[in-house]
């Protein structure tokens, strides 16, 4: 993938460190605009950091990143990180009801939530509505997840960071996210990067593939590189998650 | 009291040993060494407030504030060496508090202005602000560490720095300074305070002493907010850089 008209993030040469360890190592590629990319690869690659720098949560130690060929410090921070949404697979809440969380991203902006909004959202993550008012410590993890999800749609964010969001969830569960983010990604184009471990989950939404491991990227192109990866290690993993 | 007299109370040091001693609580030396530090450390102060006071000059008062804020911010600073810039901060709220109190106490005559009344309720002002900024400092990197998490999170909606951190430094003010409102619920109930019931021994008009007391005690009481308040609101930017980041979060991979 290289940097077009198309591209909505675009990382050059992008190396950070956690102290003297090496995360992330000389990331160069791109995310194509309205598509569904999909970042796979074993624990510890530095997907997840790989986010928190395009959220702008962290700063790389070298390299640039461009969010729609802009150099990433060119945005006000609070804006950059309302239109590239991120969630987390640890699903963080905040105390307090479902509803004061779904209600937190426009709060953070002086504004109020509806209630009928914060039930749609809740139907579009399929879970009932009656969990709105549920304190969030009684939430399973699966439905900290779904909650998780909705927040980060409250701001309609123009990019959508997901970090394995499904991990916690059943298999029901799994496909009715895996066709809601298809769905927003078909109504809004709405740009998807997914972290996912599940290379099933990977080939059935995904249009483009990162495979990542050790801090680099390992292979890129259409999901259906994971069916026939040229990358030695990629076979490996591949072989090992047993697609 | 004669030094004759004043010896006899080592009793009271002698008891703490041997019960040290007895029960193997290893204390025996941290008591020594802290009732010799108390004591030189008393004495000199002792015959440094003679001469501040027989002198009757505002530069040695000066001096001797200077010198407790000095000591009040090295003590402290321990507390907070994660947070950037915590020398100044902690310096400032000193003196702000020393400005607060004593322009009030002076302004309004309620004080005269000599070294006598000065010295010792910069003292207790300082001291107190001390503790409270311990208290405080001790808490709000204790909630900062356990809730990076939540901060993150309300950073990656979009919320600024302040936003991020209002639930951390609001429990931290609270914590801080409960201790200092809780105890004068009961005081005079549960405890007499140590001013007035020195004042008592030394023959004041106990009527005299309590209203000194609760001079001092409305002080402290604006010092222990004032104190948690502004070294919460000093300190929070110093925990973000200019990208709204909090700094030292770099934990997932």
């Amino acid at each position: 993938m290289t940097a077009s008209n198309n591209t909505v993030i675009q990382l050059n040469h992008v190396n950070y460190f956690d102290g003297d360890v090496h995360i992330l190592k000389d990331i160069t590629g791109s995310f194509p605009e309205g598509k569904i990319t999909t970042l796979v690869g074993p624990s510890g690659a530095g997907k997840t950091t790989l986010f928190r720098l395009c959220n702008g949560l962290i700063s790389p130690k070298s390299g640039e990143i461009y969010i729609k060929n802009k150099p990433i410090t060119d945005y006000e921070p609070t804006t950059l990180r309302r239109n590239i949404g991120l969630a987390l697979q640890s699903a963080t809440m905040i105390s307090g009801t479902v509803f004061s969380n779904l209600a937190l991203p426009l709060s953070l902006q002086g504004k109020q939530l509806k209630e009928e909004k914060a039930k749609e959202l809740l139907r579009d993550v399929r879970l009932d509505e009656e969990f709105l008012y549920r304190n969030v410590k009684d939430l399973s993890g699966g439905q900290r997840q779904k909650v998780s999800v909705a927040r980060t749609l409250v701001n309609r964010p123009k990019v959508l960071l997901l970090d394995e969001i499904t991990s916690s969830l059943d298999r029901v569960s799994q496909q009715d996210i895996e066709e809601l983010i298809v769905k927003i990604n078909q109504k809004y184009r709405t740009t998807i990067i997914w972290i996912t471990h599940n290379l099933q989950q990977a080939l059935s939404v995904g249009d483009y593939t990162w495979v990542m491991m050790n801090g680099e990227v390992v292979e890129t192109g259409e999901t259906s590189l994971l069916d026939n990866p040229q990358d030695e290690r990629v076979k490996q993993f591949v072989e090992g998650v047993n697609v | 009291m004669s030094y004759l007299t004043l010896a006899l109370a080592l009793i009271f040091v002698l008891i703490p040993i041997l019960l040290s001693k007895t029960l193997n609580l290893g204390l025996e030396k941290d008591t020594i060494v802290a009732v010799i530090r108390s004591t030189i450390q008393l004495l000199a102060v002792g015959y440094v407030l003679q001469f501040v006071f027989d002198s009757e000059s505002m530069i040695f008062i000066i001096l001797m504030i200077m010198l407790m804020i000095f000591a009040a911010t090295h003590n402290a600073r321990k507390k907070g060496v994660t947070i950037k810039g915590i020398t100044w901060k902690l310096v400032s709220t000193y003196v702000f508090i020393e400005v607060l109190t004593q322009s009030i106490l002076l302004g309004f005559h309620i004080i005269p202005p000599t070294a006598q009344y000065i010295i010792p309720i910069s003292g207790m002002m300082i001291g107190n602000s001390m503790v409270l900024s311990i208290l405080f400092l001790n808490r709000f990197t204790a909630e900062i560490d356990t809730h990076q998490d939540k901060a993150e999170l309300i950073l990656s909606l979009g919320g600024t720095p302040k936003q991020a951190i209002h639930k951390q430094l609001i429990t931290s003010i609270q914590a801080s300074t409960i201790p200092t409102i809780e105890s004068q619920k009961t005081i005079g109930l549960v405890q007499l305070p140590g001013m007035m019931s020195g004042q008592i021994i030394a023959g004041a008009d106990p009527i005299q002493a309590v209203q000194f007391q609760l001079l001092i005690l409305f002080l402290v009481l604006t010092s222990a907010v004032v104190t948690s308040a502004m070294l919460g609101f000093l300190s929070y930017p110093s925990l973000f850089n200019n990208r709204m980041q909090l700094l030292k979060n770099d934990k997932n991979t």
